[in-house]
């Protein structure tokens, strides 16, 4: 098992989010965490990846048979936990070729593996930005500056492919996206799908499944999975709603 | 009696008669200048540094113009001027500075200043003359075991559509004293001439710098000075700049650094005296342990100086609690088709930006230093000779680890 979560309890700003969920992920799954807003689904990401705005007050997560809440948000990224942020960050002067080879740099050195140079960083980076269609220019932009809604979120599912993560979650990618660009992050989602790579859909919407197809669905409600299924459960939430 | 003469004498009894100022005053009112006033200068001693020791200052290889001024007085030995056109001088010629607008200047260091200069370094050029080379003008201070004062004087006179770019550098020479540099410059850019100008000060811990730059700008005259403050315990920064005919645009940038107890004191005032005329302004400050700063952002608009374009920000980075800054924009606007923009921000790193770089990958203290240098970068993209960016970028980032 690459991902079991136990009885999860998290706080956010002093109000109980998470009331004890559980969730198993092994290796090639895709699991997708719908729920009504409000119901959770961010603050399980959030607090996946260590976002010190949420506090774990119960349960715990075991991440590849290590204890994944005692980690720093660097740690975990370094280990190869990935979150898609709902709301990429903007960083005005630091450069987004520049912050992905030191992003890529830290993982590849937390494995032992030796640190890539500018020549060969680029040449990665060209062969994965063609994967999410993204433009050169992009690169030499500052992060997310200046970009538009979907181009922060190809930004993000880019970052993953340069990265590649052993655990994928993607925080409402679909959200505020056109078709257009909702079908160039499934496609970019898609051909990072491996064996050795789980990922997990946090979606308010039916729609992003119809492009990423997932294992397992999941309905979030009052802080606690409620229901669980296969990928036809999604379908039904979509006709009937989440009552 | 010479007019230079006679005004050395003026300004001696000026300064005699009025002294340091205090905190009373409205515009030292966050600078307290007791630690420059409280005990007397000697004259800065006529001493001759290592080449060694001023290297890390110069731009060896980079730019062939230098010229080393120790103490107050030109060194020939250290300095090196070998790329200047025809139509550019570079002399001491204290004459000029009597006419001036740093002459007329009442302020008290100004006058201070005055009396006590020895050699003035007059940069001039010849209408219709582009210096292609930079020249770098580095001024040292080394006060050795005494309690010491260096008085610079320069001025750089630049004729019609003429152009130059001109770094002023300040190091200090450590040893067991004090050194205070009290610097006056003035530029003058005759109309349609362009200077861009750097201000680089990098002296040592102890030191104290006290500088006023003037700068009067002709018809459609371009001045674009980057000023970055690295050193000292104590530097105040006046710099004065005049819009005297339509269209000149005056560009004036600053990043300063500043940890311990250090105080950085930044006053400009840019004063739109025509119609037509833009300027811009960006200060930003680092400040760590219990440094202080100040920036008193001045701008006049007189009642001709219509469709006058003034911008001005300044935003500080506060890396600890008991860091502190005074900011204050101070708009005086007597024209009414005018725009004229002001804005400021003091905060720490931003706690979602810090998140977004850990969660992919990156350490705190390296997403730190990611953070801070992208917020002096903004200031540093300005440098465009690479060689002179790449040191001072290093001179940056070595402070930036020291805070």
């Amino acid at each position: 098992m690459l991902l079991e979560i136990k009885d999860l309890k998290v706080k956010a700003e002093d109000k109980q989010i998470l009331k004890g969920l559980n969730l198993s992920v092994n290796p090639g799954e895709v699991h997708a965490i719908m729920g009504p807003n409000g119901s959770g689904k961010s603050t399980l990401a959030r607090a996946l990846s260590g976002h010190p705005g949420y506090e774990v007050n119960g349960g715990s997560v075991t991440f590849d048979g290590r204890d994944l809440l005692a980690m720093s948000p660097e740690e975990r990224a370094c280990e190869g936990v990935f979150m898609a942020f709902q709301y990429p960050v903007e960083i005005p002067g630091v450069n987004n070729a520049y912050f992905l080879k030191a992003a890529l740099n830290a993982v590849r050195k937390h494995k032992g593996l030796q640190e890539l140079d500018a020549v060969e960083f680029m040449q990665l980076i060209k062969s994965k930005a063609k994967l999410l269609e993204m433009d050169q220019a992009m690169l030499s932009r500052s992060v997310n500056e200046g970009f538009s809604g979907g181009e922060k979120k190809r930004n993000e599912i880019f970052q993953m492919a340069v990265l590649e993560p052993r655990l994928a979650i993607l925080d409402e990618t679909d959200s505020g996206l056109d078709i257009d660009a909702l079908k160039i992050v499934a496609n970019g989602v898609n051909a990072l799908r491996a064996k050795d790579r789980a990922m997990i859909v946090v979606t308010h919407y039916q729609r992003l499944l119809d492009y990423i197809v997932p294992d397992f669905v999941h309905v979030l409600s009052g802080g606690q999975i409620i229901r669980s299924g296969g990928k036809e459960l999604a379908l039904e939430l979509e006709a009937k709603g989440y009552r | 009696m010479s007019a230079i003469a006679a005004l050395r004498e003026q300004a001696q009894s000026e300064f005699a008669r009025a002294g340091y100022p205090t905190t009373r005053e409205e515009e030292w009112k966050f600078t307290n200048v007791a630690p420059i006033a409280e005990a007397p200068f000697a004259p800065a001693p006529a001493v001759e540094p290592s080449r060694k020791a001023i290297e890390p200052f110069l731009f060896d290889g980079a730019v062939r113009n230098q010229l080393v001024i120790v103490n107050g007085r030109v060194s020939k030995a250290l300095s090196s001027i070998s790329a200047l056109p025809k139509g550019v001088t570079i002399d001491q010629s204290n004459d000029a500075i009597a006419a001036v607008k740093s002459a007329k200047s009442s302020l008290p260091f100004v006058a201070q200043n005055t009396a006590l200069f020895e050699q003035a370094v007059v940069i001039s050029v010849a209408p219709h003359t582009v210096v292609e080379e930079p020249v770098h003008i580095l001024f040292v201070n080394a006060p050795g075991g005494a309690r010491a004062i260096a008085a610079t004087r320069l001025l750089v006179a630049v004729g019609e559509h003429a152009q130059i770019t001109v770094i002023e550098s300040y190091a200090g020479v450590s040893g067991d004293g004090v050194g205070f540099t009290n610097a006056v410059t003035d530029f003058v850019v005759s109309a349609s001439a362009v200077v861009n100008h750097y201000k680089i000060q990098r002296e040592t811990a102890t030191a104290f710098h006290v500088a006023a730059t003037f700068v009067q700008l002709g018809r459609s005259a371009t001045f674009a000075s980057q000023s970055l403050t690295l050193g000292g315990k104590l530097v105040r920064n006046d710099v004065f700049a005049t819009l005297d005919g339509e269209g000149a645009e005056c560009t004036l940038n600053g990043l300063y650094l500043a940890g311990g107890d250090a105080l950085v004191d930044n006053h400009t005032s840019i004063d739109h005296a025509k119609a037509h005329c833009p300027s811009h302004e960006v200060y930003k400050g680092i400040l760590s342990g219990r440094a202080k700063a100040v920036f008193n952002g001045k701008i006049v608009v007189r009642q001709d100086a219509q469709k006058t374009d003034a911008k001005q920000t300044n935003k500080a980075l506060l890396l600890s609690d008991d860091a502190t800054i005074n900011t204050k924009p101070q708009l005086e606007i007597f024209a009414d088709d005018v725009k004229c923009t002001h804005g400021a921000a003091i905060g720490q790193l931003d706690d979602d930006a810090m998140f977004y770089l850990r969660a992919r990958g990156i350490a705190e203290r390296d997403a730190r230093d990611i953070l801070i240098h992208a917020f002096a970068g903004e200031i540093l993209d300005h440098i465009t000779i690479d060689a002179v960016r790449a040191k001072v970028e290093s001179a940056v980032f070595a402070k930036l680890e020291s805070l």
